[in-house]
């Protein structure tokens, strides 16, 4: 089978200097079901890392590891050099941000945004303004005799920020916290975390299932899959070249085509193109924006793989169309173009060799 | 939820000591009557010594005792049906209903749950007293069913709080009325709490002595037959039949607890 | 939602048995403690405050009342140490066992009161379980004599009877509070005994009071282990009651009686429940 040869997990930001937290060959088992397997990351000063993932990826767990909840079987965990893992959670320097926001009924929003600073025994001075400060930064100064309950869900996700953020952590954790959100709000508080985390230079590390939210938000993405690490690169990287055959699918859409290569030739049903590759079976990514529509306007490029297609289902995605094509040989492929009027019959198709990304096999894990 | 393990201190030491004291506390008296129960000089003495079956045997001889034994089913089951007959409708009513007077009528059907049960029993003895109604087990009856309203509605108002409202309103969306939903579709739901409910009545009523005390004409109940032997002289035959209750007393709350529990895994509402 | 035959159907039967059988007798309470005993051993129905001038002129009834409001409060008191710390065990701590030491709780409320406060008679006495045990242990030479027939008796047996009471709501409210509050404490820095005092006690504040309301007005009405247990120095209010209702033969009295415990029950509770509703959070 051929394979790629750049690596897939760029587990260092920044090559060269000091990470700030080293994950290393981290395992847990749930009983008998391994959720996690030999996790190994580094996170850098200032990052923003996404661990993305479905539901039972394993990536609350590990977030949860890191935060102290749980503890792991196996590996360590290491923080400016010293050992986290060993500690419980309420002598980390790491704050969470939770996925309901866990914000205490009992309190007043000015209070809960205090409450790490009250427990660590700081003057009533400082904590009054470093509370107001961090009220200011989620512009929730107006809410701060509310109680939790009297305030939107948007809102309250606010104050779990500022409760979090006022304790000056090294790292910031995020479970999913945008998840209980409608799409507006949701994608509003996306460039608010952006820029928030920007302004207050920490590390964050984010969990979400959604991969659009990671590729918007993030320095870095780490897919999980069943409890390993798919791949690690920044969100261009891993768009334009996947790993595997899970991660071209998982993230953003794409065609899977499987074929075979011989004498430097990729031939994948009626399709064939010249690549610089050795023998033997091959999977290839082919994006679907990457499928263009052969017109008589333009010239055809000469490097293109050209070839006939047949339209099946048209789909109106308001940007762009999602075509569905047939080729010969039963050949199916999805193809994305800019808006135009219904497409019909047969249609002349191409794509560049370079767009054909080279994916490993994705295989079932037990 | 994990602590990570450089986290054991005293306090969790300390906690189940404690949680074991506390069981110890409340099963001792019950554990001392059982024992007891076998004992050959009976009551009191240490250690227990002779164990005998003598004490059973001298009380399934005695006629007062299964007499009264049977004026407290009676009444059991009559107090049943009395609470279960107006607990539910009360509960539908609270859950859904208003009508003048609402706020008033919820706080004295559950007034008797927490007013010391003489304070009904007298009131009602009034009310007999008044009416020149004679005291015998029916008065018993009207005593224990009033009294116990409260535990039906309490059961089943829970029930329907948990009740997936969306059950009945697609049983109406589908054509059946009111009366329908309510035979074929709320009631089979309220079921566990019914039966809990039942159970409960059940095992109150047969232990009640406050309200019966003031309501009693000539035939005893077992509480007030073992309460007017007490009052003459302890005879170890008590332990002998307050073993059996207790055992009666757990087969029925085991058996309400696994039906809750087997209801809870089938995802049914309790 | 309901068409009018439904909701008369479900109103009108339990509202017209609670008036005739609650409300009514409730209301000849009140009106018996307003009459007197003829000297014919009748009830006269003339209306006088005679009775509650007694009450207030006769020491015995306000002493015992106050001493009925000590012991309760004591059960009260011993109910809540024994019960919330096995509460929290209960909740936080038990894990899979949960279900079966919950069960453990509620045994011992479904066996007859009655032969509980009879299983205590037996270990209490001098010729006890108790005495014996300790006599054979030569830890004692003689019977302790304030075991039995004393308000130490009563306290401990109520004790007995309400701790469960206690323990339940105390669970309950326990049980609500949600898990991921506990780890954001721990998350911003507070050790478990902090997360204790700052997050879950103010949280189960409803279901402590709930139970303490439970525990004090259970007590504070009980007549039967004072009657078995208390001796002549452990009788409570509601023996008097009984006995005025029994060979003392003055109803209007014990309806008077009966009436001001009704008020203070009613008033007990009322002023829990605004007390809760401060203190609930949703």
């Amino acid at each position: 089978m051929a394979t790629t040869t750049e690596p897939a997990i760029a587990r260092s930001a920044k090559p060269g200097t000091e990470p700030l937290l080293t994950i290393r060959n981290v395992a847990k088992s749930f009983g008998k079901n391994p959720v996690l397997r030999d996790i190994s990351l580094e996170i850098a000063e200032g990052e923003f890392l996404t661990i993305l993932g479905e539901s039972g990826s394993g990536k609350t767990t590990l977030l949860r590891i890191i935060a102290g909840f749980e503890s792991a079987n196996s590996g360590e965990i290491l923080m400016e050099g010293e050992r986290l893992d060993l500690l419980p959670p309420y002598r980390r320097r790491v704050n969470t941000v939770f996925q309901h926001y866990a914000l205490f009924p009992h309190l007043t929003v000015e209070e809960n945004v205090g409450y790490g600073l009250r427990v660590a025994k700081a003057s009533k001075d400082e904590i009054a303004t470093r509370v107001s400060e961090a009220l200011a930064m989620v512009k929730m100064t107006a809410f701060a005799s509310s109680k939790p309950a009297k305030i939107s869900g948007g809102q309250q996700q606010r104050v779990a920020l500022a409760r979090a953020l006022v304790n000056r952590p090294r790292l910031l954790l995020l479970d999913e916290p945008l998840s209980a959100l409608d799409a507006n709000l949701r994608r509003q508080m996306q460039v608010e975390l952006k820029s928030l985390q920007r302004e207050v230079g920490i590390s964050f590390v984010f969990v979400t299932h959604d991969q659009e939210e990671a590729m918007v938000m993030s320095d870095r993405i780490a897919l999980l899959r069943m409890g390993e690490l798919e791949q690690v690169a920044s969100p261009r990287e891993i768009y334009s070249h996947p790993a595997t055959a899970y991660t071209a699918q998982f993230i953003g859409h794409t065609n899977l085509l499987r074929g075979e290569i011989k004498a430097g030739i990729a031939r994948c049903k009626s399709l064939s193109w010249r690549v610089g590759l050795p023998e033997g079976q091959a999977l290839f990514s082919l994006r679907p924006e990457n499928i263009r529509i052969v017109n008589s306007e333009r010239a055809p490029d000469v490097n293109a793989v050209s070839f006939p297609g047949r339209i099946q289902h048209q789909a109106f995605h308001g940007a762009t169309e999602l075509l569905q094509i047939i080729c010969d040989d039963q050949l199916a492929l999805s193809v994305r173009t800019a808006t135009r009027e219904n497409w019909q019959g047969e249609l002349r198709l191409e794509f560049l060799p370079s767009d054909a990304v080279l994916v490993r096999e994705s295989p079932e894990r037990g | 939820m994990e602590l990570p393990m450089s986290d054991a201190r005293s306090t969790s030491r300390w906690l189940p000591g404690h949680a074991v004291a506390v069981f110890t506390f409340l099963y001792l008296p019950i554990v001392t009557l059982i024992v007891y129960s076998f004992n050959g000089p009976g009551v009191g003495g240490f250690p227990p010594r002779n164990l005998t079956l003598d004490w059973y045997r001298m009380l399934f001889a005695d006629d007062a005792i299964w007499e009264s034994v049977l004026n407290s089913l009676t009444v059991a089951f009559a107090a049943m049906a009395i609470s279960l007959t107006f607990g539910i409708p009360a509960a539908l009513a609270l859950d859904r209903a208003n009508f003048p007077g609402k706020a008033l009528f919820r706080r004295l059907v559950l007034l008797p749950l927490i007013l010391p049960g003489i304070i009904t029993g007298l009131s009602l003895s009034m009310l007999f007293h008044e009416a020149n109604v004679k005291l015998s087990l029916l008065t018993i009856v009207l005593g224990h069913g009033t009294a116990l309203i409260s535990v039906a509605t309490t059961e089943v108002f829970a029930g329907l709080q948990k009740l997936d409202r969306t059950q009945e309103e697609a049983s109406l969306d589908l054509g059946a009325n009111y009366w329908q939903t309510f035979w074929r579709v709320t009631i089979p739901n309220l079921r566990l709490s019914i039966i809990g409910a039942a159970l409960l009545i059940f095992t109150l009523s047969m232990d009640e002595i406050a309200v019966s005390f003031f309501l009693i004409g000539r035939d005893n109940t077992l509480p007030l037959e073992i309460w007017g032997r007490l009052r003459r002289g302890i005879t170890p035959e008590i332990n002998a039949i307050s073993t059996i209750i207790f055992v009666f007393s757990l087969v029925a709350i085991v058996s309400w607890y696994r039906l809750r529990m087997n209801a809870a895994k089938r995802g049914i509402a309790a | 939602m309901f068409s009018r035959a439904y909701r008369t159907a479900i109103t009108l039967p339990p509202m017209l048995w609670v008036v005739v059988f609650l409300l009514v007798p409730y209301a000849l309470l009140f009106c018996y403690s307003f009459w007197s005993v003829s000297p014919a051993q009748t009830i006269a129905h003339s209306w006088t405050l005679d009775n509650y001038r007694e009450l207030l002129r006769v020491n015995v009834y306000l002493q015992t009342l106050f001493r009925s409001m000590w012991i309760a409060a004591r059960v009260m008191i011993f109910s809540l140490l024994l019960g919330y710390p096995l509460a929290y065990y209960l909740s936080f701590h038990a894990g899979k066992r949960k279900d079966l030491f919950y069960q453990l709780v509620i045994i011992p409320l479904w066996v007859s009161y009655l032969v509980r406060a009879y299983a205590w008679k037996t270990i209490l006495g001098s010729d006890g379980v108790l005495n014996t045990l300790l006599q054979y242990l030569h830890l004692t030479k003689h019977p302790l004599e304030f075991l039995l027939y004393s308000p130490f008796a009563v306290v401990l047996t109520l004790t007995h009877i309400y701790t469960p009471f206690a323990v339940l709501p105390i669970y309950a409210a326990l049980e609500h509070i949600p898990r991921n509050l506990v780890e954001a404490s721990h998350d911003l820095g507070a050790p478990p005994l902090q997360t204790f005092w700052r997050v879950i006690l103010p949280l189960s504040i409803p279901g402590v009071l709930a139970g303490a309301t439970f525990a004090f007005v259970l007590s504070l009405g009980d007549f039967l282990a004072p009657l078995l247990l208390g001796g002549p120095s452990g009788i409570m209010i509601s023996n008097i009651v009984v006995s005025l209702f029994g060979a003392a033969y003055n109803w209007p009295l014990g309806a008077a009686i009966s009436l001001c415990m009704l008020f203070l029950v009613v008033g007990l509770l009322f002023l829990s429940e605004s007390v809760e509703k401060k203190w609930s959070f949703r």
